[in-house]
């Protein structure tokens, strides 16, 4: 259960941002829709517990993470959201094998190959195992991306405009493979973008 | 997957930097290494080899030079003293014992000198084989002086005149060996010991021909009273002067005082009232130690330096790393990397660049020190140099991971600061 409630954040004393409440089902999806400029990356920076909201909170689970210190909303984070940015980020010097461990290490699962060797192959990467990131192609590595998100196996999955640079083929493509990879790990997803292509795909969906 | 599997690859991912700041590290180190050791290594040697002796007797000249060649057996002799008149400082209540030297030649480089029974008990030496000698021309060898020049018991061998190889060969008298010395780690190993009389008996028939070399005649007016005649070993004389003690030279004599009031007075007395120098082995050391000290210090402020300039090296690489890297560090954030992780991540990366620069820098002094010495072999100064870590190489270890660390805070300060959607959603 994912509750947002009367979220307020302002960058400057003139414009504040007033974000909608929502709550969301365990394995339910919400479409975030906006047009630019109306704080649309500050909402997924403050759902994924990035940027701390000036006031309201947001509940994940019984756990209200607007609350938590520091180094506490960092384990929680790395425990419970994925995110998944708009370009792909990666630790350029590690292989996806080991990009992949390596977030299982920082959220403190445990490290298992098999794991890792499964979700790269359902997300289309099994020959990319041991490629470092900066040797894929731009296709490859937002599914890589959505794979280092998923791997974890959070809770919550947060994607910023994963199919702004993507055609209609392959946007469709990454919109299926996003709901069917929360759909097989039980997570909430939330998607936040401009792209209205997204729209017939959710049943839920809030514009800001 | 960790943080330190995670640093360690981000090291090898950039081989040429990390080679640079390995190199200027272990360079500095490896001099400072260098230096610590030869000097520990040239302190030892001092203090052992100058054991109990309080005072040594010779000819007028560098009171340092008499040290050097007397106590070492390093620098040329500063001429003859009478030996009757270096002996009657035996009398004096204050003196304990007293040994005398004579020495000036030399077989291929090692010196021979000539001395009595008391030499051995100074220095503790005991045979490793055969005996001491009992006649004249019999000598005994230190431990280098027979393996270096594969001289055995029974062995004869002739000794040149002077420090040289070019010096006049002594070929009417040959030496036999009757003795080899066990290691003592002391001057001795790299000595041919002999008695007085052997070297007397050497130089005897050309006494007044020579007088070019060492053997300084000044103080030949003392040598020609002949009045107190010693009449105590007879043995082996040949040649045209008689064969007591009395007009007899030798080139330095050892003094031990039974009591430090002989330091106060003796020196003093020996230096207003005859024709000899007395100087004082500690106070020539200490002057020599504090003019090698000051070269020593230059050369470890040159390579403290660069120890600096490697810790600035490691510090731009870490911080060029980072600022490519800003976008890998949030998103570890993200995934639940604390401050902490990423902080630690850069400090093992800082510290391991510095820790093995190094332990590079102490292995490299070693091996060098090794060739040095094989290079150098007949040099006692840099035989069995103790290739052991030495207390000040901890400090050194511990100045490098200083300057590890200091490298590797500010680039670590800016980690904690790291602003984590500004970074991610700012491209």
């Amino acid at each position: 259960m994912l509750t947002a409630k009367s979220i307020k954040y302002s960058y400057d004393p003139i414009n504040t941002f007033k974000f909608p409440d929502f709550s969301l089902d365990s394995t339910e999806d919400l479409l975030i829709l906006g047009d630019s400029g109306v704080g649309k990356t500050t909402f997924l920076n403050i759902l994924g517990g990035l940027l701390l909201p000036q006031s309201g909170l947001i509940t994940l689970n019984g756990t209200n993470y607007t609350d938590l210190s520091n180094k506490d909303l960092d384990k929680f984070r790395g425990k419970n959201i994925g995110i998944i940015f708009q370009s792909p980020y990666f630790v350029n010097n590690l292989n996806l094998m080991d990009n992949l461990l390596f977030s299982l290490f920082l959220s403190k699962n445990q490290q298992d190959k098999n794991v890792v060797i499964e979700l790269l192959n359902q997300v289309g990467l099994r020959d990319k195992i041991y490629s470092k990131p900066n040797d894929l192609s731009q296709g490859e590595k937002q599914r890589a991306s959505i794979a280092l998100a998923l791997v974890k196996k959070p809770n919550l999955i947060l994607a910023d405009e994963p199919t702004s640079s993507l055609d209609d083929n392959n946007c469709d493509l990454v919109v299926s493979l996003l709901k069917e990879q929360s759909q097989l790990n039980k997570c909430k997803l939330i998607i936040i973008t401009h792209d209205a292509r997204l729209k017939k795909h959710f049943k839920n969906s809030i514009k800001l | 997957m960790n943080i330190s599997r995670l640093a360690f690859t981000n090291i090898l991912s950039k081989p040429t930097t990390t080679l640079l700041s390995l190199l200027l590290m272990s360079l500095g180190v490896g001099i400072i290494s260098i230096l610590l050791i030869i000097n520990n290594h040239i302190e030892k040697q001092l203090d052992n080899n100058l054991r109990s002796i309080d005072m040594v007797v010779g000819a007028k000249g560098s009171p340092l030079q008499l040290i050097l060649s007397s106590v070492y057996h390093l620098d040329k002799p500063t001429g003859n003293i009478s030996y009757k008149e270096a002996k009657s400082l035996n009398k004096n209540v204050l003196v304990d014992f007293t040994i005398p030297l004579s020495y000036g030649d030399t077989y291929k480089g090692y010196r021979i000198v000539g001395t009595n029974e008391k030499y051995f008990d100074l220095y503790n030496l005991e045979l490793s084989q055969g005996k001491i000698w009992e006649r004249s021309m019999q000598a005994v060898l230190g431990s280098s002086v027979a393996s270096n020049k594969n001289l055995k018991v029974g062995d004869k061998f002739f000794g040149t005149h002077g420090f040289d190889d070019h010096g006049h060969v002594h070929d009417n008298h040959a030496y036999i060996v009757v003795g080899i010395l066990k290691q003592s780690y002391s001057v001795a190993d790299n000595l041919i010991l002999t008695n007085l009389k052997s070297v007397w008996q050497v130089h005897e028939e050309h006494d007044d021909c020579e007088d070019d070399h060492s053997h300084d005649h000044s103080n030949h007016d003392h040598s020609h009273d002949h009045h107190s005649h010693d009449h105590s070993d007879h043995d082996h004389s040949h040649g045209h002067h008689s064969n007591d003690d009395s007009n007899k030279m030798i080139t330095a004599l050892l003094v031990k005082f039974k009591s430090p009031v002989g330091l106060v007075q003796i020196p003093r007395k020996i230096n207003e009232e005859t024709n000899m120098q007395a100087a004082i082995p500690l106070f020539e050391i200490n002057r020599l130690t504090s003019l090698i000290g000051f070269g020593i210090n230059t050369i470890n402020i040159i390579a403290l330096i660069i120890m600096l300039v490697s810790g600035i090296s490691i510090f731009i690489t870490l911080f060029n790393s980072l600022k490519k890297r800003r976008y890998e560090l949030a998103l570890m954030r993200v995934h639940g990397a604390t401050r902490i992780q990423l902080i630690k991540l850069i400090f093992i990366e800082g510290l391991s660049l510095s820790l093995l620069g190094t332990l590079f820098g102490l292995v490299i002094s070693r091996f060098s020190l090794v060739i040095i010495s094989s290079f150098t072999n007949k040099n006692q100064s840099f035989t069995n140099i103790d290739l052991s870590m030495i207390n000040s190489e901890l400090l050194l270890l511990i100045a490098a991971l200083i300057i590890g660390f200091i490298a590797s805070l500010i680039p670590a300060l800016s980690v904690y600061k790291i602003n984590i959607p500004k970074i991610l959603s700012n491209e």
